[in-house]
């Protein structure tokens, strides 16, 4: 066909223009003339006035002015107008337009035109922008065409008719009939048609996928036919007849043996034939293998079958070929769920691909991988994904950090593994980690209270080597703050241990709170910290006392107002400075913005004395209390320093030695109501207690305290008194006092009346 | 297939075919971020990725990126059989074809395009016969004189 002179020459003075300015010039003249031209009536050059204006398009420029000309183009008596008319329509008319509808009038005309080059415009313009009206208008000419008319008309009118359906569902009843008598066609591009329209017919109706049932021993026919006859030149694709063909034949296999015994059976033998005769040195021939395995996996087939195909699947693992990799890796996603073990024999393979250069195979190796993940291999695929976490592209850290982190969570082998871990993946990527990483951490290794010196020195260890994965160095500060004691006493035995002084550790945590690396988050960490260390330690507290003051004029208001609380705690509570470190056993001291002082003045307004009966009033708990609350008559109660003990313990609260009754009163004013959060705090420091506790005991009257966790947020509290006196009690009553925040039921009691040795 | 593009290195169009209804807007948004994402690729890549809920399919011939989009239930590898089909065909067609022949004979390009596929899917697969029905078609076009009707 000879090329069209006036628009390849306007493509030339478009090329030749230098700059972007340039080239709007061009096309802006040339516009005008095709736009001109466009008002002429006719003239022999409207074809090549409308390809030009099409090349601008592509462009990018503007050209709904052309519409009207297509309509005009495609109305007209001469092919070569009709075929850039129909061109025209179809790049600068979509179904949105309302100039689509003028056009259906000449595609109804030319679908029945004598020449079967015009039918063939209008069935692909229809097939690829006809709206839903104009389907249906014109369904009932394809359907005429379907069964009425030759091979080349007939594949095209199929997929015309597989877009009608597409846009207009309910049609589909219309082309059924004349779908099943195409597939005893021997023409190669109708059977292919008809074959995309069956498959489109079958997806969208169950009703007609049941009655297309029928034609599996056909299809199956069909697919032997092309896989074991000779040679045909015409469809062969290096070695394979008609891959195209076959493709979509298992395709449609696929969709009508789901769920069905009898038609997954009639195509198993032929599975199984394709599956093992097919040549898959070259790419067409793997993509046969892939249709057939994708079929064979969602049928129901044998399992000898099934085998065969996963099997297959691990052939294209170690192909060459990265897109087959990638294809492999895919599909064996998709049956992990169902076919686990078999997937499972290919691990070694996948776990291999972790190290491929493509960044979407290593995606897809990684979510195998942790998919593959059990406990019998956890250890050996751990390491594999934590030495493909060090080198692995940053967008795909976060999923592999929370995979491995989900992956230890339900196989750790053991605890100190778990710890382990957790640890070598905040080393590595700590940064992209989520952030309930660091309090879930934290409360791992308060559960694992036999590991807390090993835990300390690793992360004293890792603290020393790098400080800058603030996850890593925010738990380590808080294991540092809680455990420090193990780290001085110089013995561990999972672990060497490291001789250091109390500067040194001290020395680790400035480092922290000075560097600018470190987030505010973390300096809090490190600063409450050190303030922990002060009932850990014998000799520094003095340090501590001046680190602490420094951070009371830091900018960071945070940082600020703990430092301010620790500092009041060491001039005004400094005898209370033991208990109330000893309580705050916080798993994320970062959110948790607790006042000290308001705390522990908040303490002292619940413990109320109230008479001299011999009444107690229990409060908010704390085990392995003694000597609790002897506060009647204003006795004296001085704090004794408590010796560190793991974290799980909080402990002992008692009185300020220079407080009485007539001061605590006092002190309840101006006290704001206690932050929310609080009460979870409360609610911790609660259910870490021990179970029973006997809280008094005096002159024959003993009284323990049980403590039972209802729920998240609700505590039953017993008490328990007994009376080992020869005389009766009488008008024993109980009231209780908790802060604020904590509601506070009262369970009737049994006995008002205590008896001797009757214990209610 | 919900559309094909053919771009150059440097980005430039060269042929559009889209088979779903998309406003001139949005081609031209999903044109932009899909070519500047394929040519981020490096060479030794995989030839697939998925872009929005599509997947997408490219291969590279000389100076050209063939680039199909494609529904989740299609065959990822006979789509790269299909683009190489067309690039048969084109090859066939203009004798040795070679980028600068699409761009002055794109219309061309375009009716071979709708020779092979129709509606986003295949309609031939014997590529003699479709090198015979544009030949004709051709011919038809050159008798220009005389009125089809």
């Amino acid at each position: 066909m000879s090329p069209s002179v006036p628009l390849q020459e306007m493509i030339r003075a478009i090329r030749s223009a230098r700059t972007q300015c340039e080239e709007r010039g061009v096309i802006q003249r040339e516009c005008a003339a095709i736009r001109a031209q466009f008002r002429q009536s006719d003239n022999g050059g409207r074809s090549h006035n409308l390809a030009k204006l099409l090349y601008v398009h592509m462009l990018g420029y503007p050209a709904h002015f052309g519409q009207m000309e297509c309509v005009r183009m495609i109305a007209s008596p001469r092919y070569s107008e009709k075929r850039v008319g129909y061109l025209g329509a179809m790049m600068l008319l979509d179904e949105k337009q309302d100039a689509s509808l003028l056009i259906t009038n000449s595609i109804k005309n030319d679908l029945s035109h004598s020449n079967q080059y015009v039918q063939s415009l209008a069935l692909c313009t229809l097939a690829c922008m006809g709206s839903a009206e104009m389907c249906r208008d014109l369904a009932p000419e394809i359907d005429r065409l379907l069964r009425a008319s030759n091979s080349y008309i007939k594949k095209k009118a199929a997929l015309c008719a597989v877009h009608i359906v597409r846009k207009v569902h309910d049609l589909g009843e219309l082309f059924t009939p004349a779908a099943r008598s195409l597939l005893a066609e021997k023409n190669h591009g109708v059977l292919h048609g008809a074959v995309v329209l069956i498959t489109e017919l079958c997806e969208r109706n169950q009703e007609t996928l049941e009655r297309f049932r029928k034609t599996v021993p056909d299809l199956v026919q069909i697919m032997k036919g092309l896989v074991i006859s000779g040679y045909s030149p015409e469809h062969d694709v290096a070695g394979i007849s008609d891959p195209f063909l076959q493709v979509r034949i298992l395709r449609l296999l696929r969709i009508l043996g789901r769920n069905n015994e009898g038609a997954s059976d009639a195509m198993n033998d032929l599975l199984a034939q394709v599956a093992t005769n097919t040549d898959s040195t070259k790419t067409v021939g793997n993509a046969v293998l892939y249709e057939t395995v994708l079929t064979v996996l969602h049928i129901k087939s044998e399992s000898g079958l099934r085998v065969l195909a996963v099997n297959i699947l691990g052939r294209f693992l170690l192909n060459n070929d990265r897109n087959i990799r990638y294809i492999a890796m895919i599909s064996l996603q998709k049956i992990v769920g169902t076919d686990h073990n078999a997937v499972q024999r290919h691990r070694g393979t996948i776990v291999d691909c972790l190290k491929d250069q493509d960044a979407s195979v290593k995606r897809r190796a990684l979510d195998l991988s942790l998919a593959l993940v059990s406990a019998s291999n956890v250890r050996s695929m751990m390491k594999e994904l934590l030495l493909f976490l060090s080198s692995c592209p940053p967008e795909l850290r976060a999923q592999a950090a929370s995979g491995i982190f989900n992956a230890a969570e339900r196989y750790a082998p053991s605890q100190r593994w778990h710890i382990d871990t957790i640890l070598h993946v905040l080393t590595t990527a700590g940064g992209d980690v989520r952030d309930e990483t660091v309090p879930n951490l934290i409360q791992l290794i308060t559960n694992a209270s036999e590991l807390h010196c090993y835990t300390v020195h690793k992360l004293y260890r890792a603290l020393l080597t790098d400080i800058s994965q603030q996850s890593l160095v925010q738990v380590a500060c808080w294991c540092i703050g809680e455990y420090g004691d193990l780290l001085l006493r110089g013995e561990c035995q999972e672990t060497e241990p490291v001789q250091v002084t109390e500067d040194d550790v001290l020395d680790a945590l400035e480092t922290v709170l000075q560097s600018h690396m470190s987030s505010p988050a973390t300096r809090g960490f490190a600063l409450t910290a050190t303030m922990k260390l002060s009932t850990r330690i014998t000799d520094n507290v003095d340090r501590i006392r001046s680190i602490v003051s420094i951070y009371g004029s830091c900018i960071d208001v945070e940082l600020q107002q703990r430092a301010v609380e620790y500092n009041a705690l060491f001039r005004k509570y400094d005898h209370m400075r033991y208990a109330t470190i000893l309580l705050v056993h916080s798993n994320n001291v970062h959110t948790v913005s607790i006042s000290f002082e308001r705390f522990v003045l908040k303490m002292q307004s619940s413990v109320f004395c109230s008479g001299s009966n011999r009444q107690v009033s229990p409060l908010v708990f704390l085990p392995q209390v003694c000597d609790l609350l002897d506060l009647l008559g204003g006795s004296e109660v001085t704090l004794q320093p408590i010796p560190a003990v793991g974290g799980t313990a909080p402990g002992l609260f008692t009185n300020t030695s220079s407080t009485t009754g007539g001061d605590l009163l006092d002190l309840l004013g101006g006290l704001e109501p206690a932050p929310p959060f609080f009460c979870s705090e409360l609610s911790y420091l609660i259910f870490s207690a021990a179970p029973t506790v006997q809280v008094y005991e005096k002159a024959g009257v003993a009284l323990t305290l049980s403590c039972e966790k209802q729920s998240d947020s609700g505590l039953t509290v017993t008490l328990t008194a007994s009376n080992s006196t020869d005389s009766d009690i009488s008008s024993f009553t109980l009231q209780a006092a908790v802060p604020k925040v904590c509601l506070i039921k009262h369970a009737i009691p049994t006995h008002t009346h205590q008896q001797t040795s009757f214990l209610c | 297939m919900q559309f094909m593009l053919l771009f150059s290195r440097q980005g430039k169009l060269r042929l559009q075919k889209w088979y779903v209804p998309l406003s001139d807007k949005e081609k031209k948004k999903i044109t932009r971020e899909l070519v500047q994402t394929v040519l981020a690729r490096k060479p030794k890549m995989c030839s697939f990725l998925e872009w929005r809920d599509l997947k997408i399919v490219y291969k590279r011939y000389a100076s050209l990126y063939f680039c199909c989009a494609i529904e989740d239930q299609d065959n990822e590898l006979i789509t790269l059989e299909i683009i190489h089909r067309y690039v048969e065909l084109l090859d066939k067609y203009f004798g040795s074809v070679c980028e600068l022949d699409i761009i002055f004979n794109f219309e061309k390009a375009y009716f071979i395009l709708d020779e092979f596929l129709l509606g986003g899917e295949a309609q031939e697969t014997s590529k003699k016969n479709v090198l015979k029905a544009i030949e004709q078609a051709d011919l038809l076009q050159e008798l220009n004189a005389f009125n089809v009707n």
